[in-house]
């Protein structure tokens, strides 16, 4: 590689030997020797025990795959040694999932049992696992998250710290596949969901609760105003001047619903706030197209307050929600098709959380959620109900 | 040097031709010194998140931080203490619970609009080495499939060119290389382009760097080649990817499979899901094997509770959501003219079941995350396409939809977005130029709010109303 400040890189002849549009690598060059040989060829896999897979082929191969969890955060050392363990156990092959497991492959069960063995016994010096094995079939596998507080300007809470802080608490079900189906929980920590969360089994998305600020001083000279205007979903936002006579913009508060899309397109106009940030938490969404249509997560927690560094309100929250779903449902069901099977109003009751007006949408097509047939269990909300128009 | 055939450069290449460091470097320190690292800032919100089973972030960031205080100072190029100085920063958000990353920055390598997120510090007198922390999105190889030279490149141009520390990967797929100095951004892209023969992927308003499941290359599900055409796509639109010309981001995701493990439907703009039109293939005597208990169901992923003895009528039949399956203690019968391709039964008994040999995919339109209107799921439009080299037909349509989109939608709106702003009849019928077919639909509309056009209705629209008035008096 090049060496010095500059490199390669000439910036009197910014064009001189550069290289554009080239893409990446070609995969194939990337492929283990035994996927290589069976590309396509694949008639069936089995899980050896968690975390532990084999996938045989029609050629009599089989491929042994090591799964580990971990952040998705991670220093060059870290790759190092997952390239030094790579070398030793999988000829220098490795390959990461789509939710950001590493899975190291080789075409032995001893190697495999091996690699096993020698990845379960990393740690870092505090005591974490750097490689635990799992994740695999019906577990909690890696939490797919965003930035937070490490790199983004627009988060409401933070991603790393408290993805740890939950796959700490639920530990025990990324080891075992004790649970009725797989269970996907993801973070978004604002509603601009760069990590797209709204089909998770439960989803943990940062929010706000209060609208922007507005810097006056310098919101005409670093923003265009019409696009600011227009970015409000709400119709918002309008043109405004100061006192003296500066052009800038003022918020209907009453109307905003804190999306967050304003500071977004302008710098201006910032949400963040330590007292009204913190955290929804939604549940029942997936993905798959397996015996149910993909769902939506619903919102059924709308706030719980940012708690650095192990956002206690949070785990507690979701272990419980895990556990009751773990006792209740039936082989096979996703969190959201068991809440479906039983009714939301008794999944709130099982879980023993309030439901408020606030998980009822006031949002466009809202009127897909309202319920129009007279199907419906009686749960203590009925009775508020009832005792609220004295009907009881 | 890559480039037009250096595609597959990484066959021969080695680390060793390229590195910057050797390997006493890299090993620099000891456990002990590891284990008494003492950070330059004191971070005791963070160090409670070294406990725990978990990988601990944050004991991971300090080795770095140890590791490149112990490199010498001509093997590193910007601050040593940048690792320090993001746990310093990241502990003032912990104790403020408010980042403290300022709102964007443009900076970005010359001709490109994308793969470079601009980031600076609003704490840069407190924390320096993070005062820009600028990051790459590098575009991954298909899968996610690497060989360790590569990586091992790859670390230490960003060891001696940036922080050291990454995402692997991004949300879209990306490799991230996280937090650099403006003037290292140039640099770092030529290496990455001359030495390893990989781009940046994309960001704003282009088409963001495809992705796609694991498919052939060690899945029995795959029902078309999703690596192939990711790499293909991904190489056919590079102007697309670098470029910014569209009114917002634009996604391809490839999902092999209708169990979706790239969330393509949820994911992106136009969603890849293979499927296949023949029979499902069944082998009698393995179905008998599972029934029998010789076979472990679900190929053991249910193998941590005891959920006992596998009942195919309860846990397959009963479960299938068309309905179509039979089983009479001896055979199974699937009516494949009803089956809708969930997946489930195959989920259940691979070693019995396989997906179709006619395969190809269901090409779906407009997911996106809530911001503005709502989240969306990808809308059914394509139910059956073969996925055939060169893949003609379908870039076909994704030229038609790009120049709709690029013509009609405004700025940040996503296709899916335009397509309920303007109609979805028109998206099928004019941009794509496909039959209306009921597919397309959950159930046909409720509303009679029916948009007739002139030319629908005999006689037109034009009318006199004084003839009226003759056969109708006021």
């Amino acid at each position: 590689m090049s060496l010095g400040k500059l490199g390669y890189y000439n910036p009197e002849k910014p064009l001189e030997n550069r290289i554009t549009d080239i893409g990446p690598p070609h995969y194939e060059q990337f492929f283990p020797p035994v996927i290589k040989r069976n590309y396509g060829k694949w008639l069936y896999h089995e899980i050896l025990e968690p975390g532990v897979l084999v996938h045989v082929s029609e050629t009599g191969e089989k491929a042994y795959t090591v799964r580990v969890g971990g952040a998705r955060l991670m220093s060059v050392q870290h790759i190092r040694e997952i390239c030094d363990i790579a070398d030793k156990y999988c000829d220098g092959y490795v390959r990461w999932t789509t939710r950001n497991c590493v899975e190291f492959i080789t075409d032995s069960e001893e190697k495999a049992k091996a690699l096993k063995a020698d990845l379960d016994s990393r740690k870092f010096p505090k005591g974490s696992y750097k490689f635990p094995v799992g994740g695999t079939g019906c577990s909690i596998t890696n939490i797919v998250h965003t930035q937070g507080w490490i790199h983004c300007h627009t988060p409401a809470t933070d991603a790393s710290g408290i993805v740890k802080s939950v796959h700490d608490e639920l530990f025990d079900y990324f080891k075992n596949m004790t649970l009725p189906a797989k269970l996907r929980i993801s973070l978004a920590c604002c509603l601009n969901m760069c990590g797209a969360v709204h089909c998770s089994d439960i989803a943990i998305l940062g929010v706000h609760r209060k609208p922007p600020m507005i810097d006056d001083e310098v919101l005409a000279k670093i923003c265009e105003i019409p696009l600011v205007v227009a970015a409000c979903p709400l119709g918002a936002i309008r043109p405004a001047k100061t006192e003296d006579g500066r052009k800038t913009v003022r918020v209907n508060q009453e109307r905003c619903m804190f999306c967050g899309n304003c500071y977004t397109m302008c710098a201006a106009m910032p949400l963040a706030d330590s007292e009204g940030d913190g955290v929804a938490i939604l549940a029942g969404g997936k993905i798959s197209n397996r015996k149910s249509a993909p769902k939506f997560s619903k919102v059924i927690i709308p706030y719980i307050p940012n708690e650095p560094p192990r956002w206690p309100k949070v785990c507690e929250t979701i272990r419980h929600i895990v556990e009751v779903y773990a006792k209740d449902a039936r082989k096979y069901e996703r969190l959201g098709e068991w809440a479906e099977r039983i009714g939301w109003e008794k999944f709130f009751e099982k879980i023993g959380i309030p439901f408020t007006e606030k998980s009822l949408d006031d949002y466009r097509l809202a009127y897909d959620t309202y319920r129009t047939t007279t199907h419906f269990k009686y749960t203590e909300h009925v009775w508020e109900v009832a005792k609220a128009v004295g009907g009881v | 040097m890559s480039a037009e055939g250096e595609e597959k450069l990484w066959e021969t290449k080695k680390y060793d031709e390229v590195r910057i460091y050797k390997d006493e470097e890299i090993w620099n320190y000891t456990d002990e010194e590891l284990a008494n690292y003492k950070c330059k800032h004191d971070t005791p919100l963070l160090d409670q998140l070294e406990e725990g089973p978990w990988p601990s972030f944050v004991s991971d960031i300090k080795q770095e931080a140890l590791h490149r205080h112990k490199l010498p100072e001509d093997k590193l190029l910007i601050p040593a203490d940048v690792c320090d100085d993001l746990l310093g920063q990241v502990e003032l958000s912990y104790v403020e619970k408010e980042t403290h990353w300022k709102h964007g920055g443009i900076v970005g390598v010359f001709g490109y609009g994308g793969g470079v997120i601009g980031r600076y510090s609003d704490q840069q007198e407190k924390f320096p080495g993070v005062a820009h922390f600028h990051t790459l999105r590098v575009n991954q190889p298909a899968s996610k499939f690497y060989k360790t030279d590569y990586l091992r490149a790859l670390c230490d141009i960003w060891e001696y060119r940036g922080s050291g520390l990454t995402n692997m990967h991004g949300s879209t797929g990306d490799t991230v290389l996280l937090g650099t100095f403006t003037e290292q951004l140039e640099p770092v892209f030529f290496d990455l382009t001359h030495d390893l023969g990989v781009d940046l992927g994309g960001s704003g308003s282009n088409l963001r760097t495809p992705s796609c499941c694991v498919g052939k290359a060690r899945c029995e599900f795959a029902c078309y080649d999703t690596q192939d055409i990711c790499y293909e796509l991904t190489m056919h639109y590079q102007d697309e990817l670098h470029r910014p010309a569209f009114p917002y981001k634009f996604k391809f995701k490839f999902d092999g499979c209708p169990n979706c493990c790239v969330a393509s439907i949820a994911r992106s703009d136009m969603s890849y899901i293979g499927t296949w039109k023949d029979d499902i293939r069944i082998d009698q005597e393995a179905v008998r094997a599972y029934v029998a208990g010789e076979l472990k169901p679900n190929a053991g992923a249910f193998g941590g509770r005891d959920w006992g003895k596998f009942d195919i009528q309860k846990e397959v039949i009963d479960l299938c959501p068309a309905g179509c399956m039979e089983w009479d203690g001896k055979e199974l019968k699937v009516n494949n003219k009803e089956c809708v391709r969930c997946m489930h039964c195959i989920n259940v008994m691979p070693r019995a079941l396989r997906i179709g040999t006619d395969t190809g995919c269901s090409i779906l339109f407009g997911a996106k995350a809530p911001i503005l209107e709502g989240a969306q799921m990808s809308m059914l439009t394509i139910p059956f396409i073969r996925v055939e080299k060169p893949y003609d037909a379908i870039k076909d349509i994704v030229d038609k939809v790009w120049d709709w989109w690029m013509e009609e939608g405004k700025n940040r709106e996503r296709v899916g977005e335009l397509i309920q702003r303007k109609g979805v009849q028109e998206f099928v019928t004019k941009v794509l130029g496909i039959p209306a077919i009921p597919q397309m639909a959950k159930e046909p509309r409720s509303n009679p709010y029916v948009f007739w056009s002139e030319d629908e209705v005999p006689g037109g629209w034009q009318r006199d109303i004084n003839e009226f008035r003759k056969r109708h008096p006021r």
